[in-house]
């Protein structure tokens, strides 16, 4: 159990290496505070998230699940982020199917030079996850995790 | 595994809200890790030599660091750790800076989120793999985006070094705005017989291939291997047989076109060749004055070329080249400064952009050298400048200074009382900024020699009296309300990226920032190279700069340019995908949805199965996350690294 119980809560962030981690780096170097409950994964691209990384966090224990690519058009492997955006819709609807409120899971596109941006869109989304209740407990079930790979299809 | 984990102090960048030394002890009880200690300044000589010595005191064959952003300092310790003799693969970096440190006040919840944040680095160092980079060749040629001086100054350098250039300018001649400036600060030495010699050396270098008039269609390939597709835009005009006569453009009877060149002052001929010194030296039709295609008859120009070079047929041409790096040097625009309705909006006839007033300057310009108003050619006596129109200004989204305008302004003043000897000159400006060598001296010089008179503030209004314009300001200095009466106002109108920036960095997949200049890699260590290996910024694309600057760095890209092409076989980046044959059920989809076709089917055993070609995969893992088996997996960012990230989060 993390010290912080009951202060913080467990958000997992993906974030792709060329726009939205540097734009969390640019927030960083701007020295834009944040509250401090997102945890950040890199990835290289926003199109090589599955969803089962999402829905796997949420099932186990996550309170929320933030993504954030290139902006559309603009992403550095060309066309990454358009799978990414389709993928990652179809993931957010189908949150509720395995019984998690969708608004645990929100996905944005940030570029390298948008530090403020990036801090607004922390603040936002740990608002978000505040205001909902602690992450409900699930038991394991495979069924779940196969219909959320299906969305990575 | 053996692990040996280091938390940087950063002097006190991270150790002022994060307990370093609190992390190290807690990291020694996560699985694997043999060592953790903290670290003073982890990257400095000292703390490299620390991870080198731990690693052989300690046989550690994995190393995390947990200090600034790995975009930062990973490659740097990536070297570290193969110096003593560990797979640079073998190493994670937490980010506890840019991430942590610098983003929260909490020291207790900071050094939480440290340790979280060192623990997945440890869960995903468990699970690498060490890699080794492959060999490939590269096509020793480079693209340059724009000829102004920042990309001429790159292709002459990189010509210089042996090494084929193409030029890729959107204008009928290179030269970008200097070619239109009269004189240049700080030494008042005229423009094209600096900028002349260079353009010439353009056209004659056995190395540059010039396409003027042509623009990038799209780019495909990546670092040592691009492939760019140029659009030649149709000009009507066949260049192999064109000699550059100007005989077209003596006989052509549209002569009210609008003169790009000269900024509007004065017109053109709608076939032109838009002033002597252009390269290449050829004439353009530009088609929206033509009477040929606006009347649908004319054709005068196509009856008195003695060489038959005209052709109203001409389509655009699509051309492919290979080319090994880029360099984007497409330089500004001015701000629409039309916005401004206090200045008129363009209403006025003589109040008058900055670098149109350098064409009414100018000796090759449409007056000769004698500056004399829009309005009724009469020469002005009084001349108001004023500074930061659309610079600095938060109101139209241009918060940002232009960087020269002080400087060319106080040049224009210098240049007004050399052409006018009885003229007077005023000058409004915020500030004035003149950090260069010998530019304070340059804008004292102005007021003290020059007489030019600077009044600091504002100005909320220019309106038409008589034939004259009243300008009113206030004096911030005076602390009163200031009226003056002028022939001609100049505008030092602000710099923004050229027009469709964005468009190009899209298609060269380079990043841009909000106001469509092209970011560097690292603002302080990176300022010539992209996110893109192989693209290189240089001028006023990547920021406004005056020519000194964009000079030194259109030598810099050509020197990152020729340092990358000057290795016989490139180094690609180990961290592709790989197909696990026996997962593979050769549905196809990897090979779909991969951008750079990196993916072909092969025939193994009478099945097909998907194969990834090594030096095309850029890593992107697109396959990965669309492989319905799993059968492709990105290295280094495997769904098992990334699934124990995930786990070791939501187990703490
Ligand atoms: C009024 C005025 C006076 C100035 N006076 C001085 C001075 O006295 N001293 C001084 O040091 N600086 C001066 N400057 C600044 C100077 O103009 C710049 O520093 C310099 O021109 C920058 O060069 P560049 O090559 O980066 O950009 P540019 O000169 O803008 O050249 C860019 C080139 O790229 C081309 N291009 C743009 N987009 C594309 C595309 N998509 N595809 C292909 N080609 C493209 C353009 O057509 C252009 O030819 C002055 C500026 C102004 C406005
Ligand atoms: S990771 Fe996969 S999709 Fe991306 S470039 Fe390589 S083979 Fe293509
Ligand atoms: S998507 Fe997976 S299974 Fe289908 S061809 Fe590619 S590697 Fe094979």
């Amino acid at each position: 159990m993390s010290v912080l119980t009951g202060k913080e809560r467990r958000i997992v962030g993906f974030l792709c290496n060329w726009c939205s981690y540097g734009g969390a780096d640019t927030a960083g170097v701007g020295r834009f505070v944040q509250p401090t409950d997102l945890r950040i994964i890199r990835v290289p691209c926003s199109g090589r998230i599955n969803p089962l990384f999402i829905v796997k966090a949420l099932l186990g224990g996550a309170d929320g699940v933030l993504v954030s690519g290139c902006h559309p058009r603009d992403c550095h492997y060309a066309e990454g982020n358009f799978y990414a955006r389709r993928r990652l819709e179809m993931c957010k609807n189908l949150l509720p199917l395995v019984g998690i409120d969708p608004k645990r899971f929100e996905y944005t596109w940030v570029s390298a030079s948008e530090g403020q941006r990036w801090q607004h869109v922390v603040t936002e989304f740990t608002k978000q996850i505040h205001a909902l209740p602690p992450a409900p407990v699930f038991p394991e079930s495979p069924e779940i995790e196969r219909l959320a790979a299906c969305a990575g299809e | 595994m053996r692990i040996g984990v280091f938390i940087c102090h950063c002097g006190t960048n991270i150790g002022a809200t994060v307990d370093s030394a609190g992390v190290a002890e807690n990291a020694k009880s996560l699985p694997d890790v043999v060592f953790a200690t903290d670290s003073m300044y982890t990257c400095s000589e000292p703390g490299q030599d620390g991870i080198i010595r731990a690693i052989s005191e300690h046989a550690l064959d994995g190393v995390v660091v947990a200090a600034c952003s790995p975009r930062m300092h990973e490659p740097t310790f990536r070297r570290a750790v193969e110096r003593a003799g560990v797979n640079r693969y073998m190493f994670e970096m937490a980010n506890i800076r840019e991430h942590v440190s610098w983003i929260g006040k909490d020291k207790e919840a900071n050094s939480n989120k440290a340790f979280e944040l060192v623990r997945i680095a440890v869960e995903k160092l468990r699970r690498n793999r060490p890699l080794t980079p492959k060999y490939f060749p590269s096509t020793k040629r480079v693209l340059v985006i724009g000829g102004g001086v920042a990309g001429i100054q790159a292709a002459l350098d990189c010509a210089d070094a042996g090494i084929e250039v193409i030029m890729v300018e959107r204008e009928p001649s290179i030269g970008g705005k200097m070619a239109k400036l009269d004189k240049t600060f700080p030494t008042v030495d005229c423009s094209s017989c600096i900028l002349g010699p260079k353009m010439v050396d353009v056209a004659q270098h056995p190395k540059i291939t010039l396409y003027a008039c042509s623009e990038l269609e799209s780019v495909s390939g990546f670092v040592g291997n691009f492939e760019v597709v140029i659009r030649r835009k149709a000009t009507c005009v066949d260049n192999t047989k064109c000699t550059g006569c100007g005989l077209c453009a003596e006989k052509c009877p549209s002569k009210k076109s609008f003169d790009r060149f000269n900024e509007g002052v004065g017109t053109t001929t709608a076939i032109n060749i838009p002033f002597p010194q252009a390269i290449p030296k050829k004439a353009v039709i530009d088609k929206s004055f033509c009477r040929q295609f606006v009347k649908g008859k004319c054709g005068v120009c196509a009856k008195v070329c003695p060489t038959g070079a005209i052709s109203y047929e001409q389509q655009d041409e699509l051309l492919t080249v290979q080319v090994g790096a880029m360099v984007a040097a497409t330089g500004y625009d001015l701000v629409d400064w039309k916005v401004y309705s206090e200045y008129g909006g363009g209403r006025y006839p003589d109040v008058v952009t900055s670098l149109q007033y350098e064409r009414m300057m100018s000796a090759s310009g449409p007056f000769g050298g004698h500056i004399k108003r829009l309005s009724d050619g009469k020469e002005p006596k009084n001349v108001v400048f004023i500074q930061c129109v659309g610079s600095r200004d938060v109101s139209i989204g241009r918060p940002y200074c232009s960087g020269f305008c002080c400087m060319y302004t106080a040049k224009q003043a210098i240049l007004t009382k050399d052409h006018i000897p009885d003229s007077q000159s005023y000058v409004f400006y915020m500030d004035i900024r003149s950090p260069g060598k010998g530019y304070d001296e340059f804008t004292r010089r102005a007021q003290e020699e020059y007489g030019t008179q600077y009044i600091r503030g504002r100005v909320s209004l220019i309106y038409p009296k008589g034939d004259r314009y009243i300008v009113r300001g206030v004096d911030t200095l005076a602390g009163a309300q200031v009226e003056v009466e002028a022939d001609l106002v100049v505008l030092a109108v602000g710099v923004e990226a050229a027009a469709n920036s964005p468009h190009l960095a899209e298609k060269l997949r380079i990043s841009y920032d909000k106001f469509g200049f092209f970011m560097e890699s690292h603002v302080k260590l990176k300022p010539i190279e992209t996110n893109t290996a192989g693209v290189f910024l240089a001028g006023c694309s990547q920021g406004p700069k005056d020519i000194p600057s964009s000079v030194a760095m259109g030598s810099a890209a050509a020197a990152k340019a020729i340092g990358l092409l000057s290795k016989d076989m490139l180094e690609s980046d180990p961290q592709i995908a790989q197909v696990n044959i026996n997962r593979c059920v050769g549905c196809g989809k990897c090979i779909n949805v991969c951008p750079y076709k990196a993916i072909r089917e092969i025939d193994f055993r009478g099945q097909a199965k998907a194969e990834v070609i090594e030096a095309v995969c850029q890593g992107c893992g697109l396959c990965n996350a669309t492989c319905p088996q799993g059968a492709v997996q990105l290295s280094h960012f495997t769904d098992n690294q990334i699934l124990a990230e995930v786990e070791a989060l939501c187990r703490c």
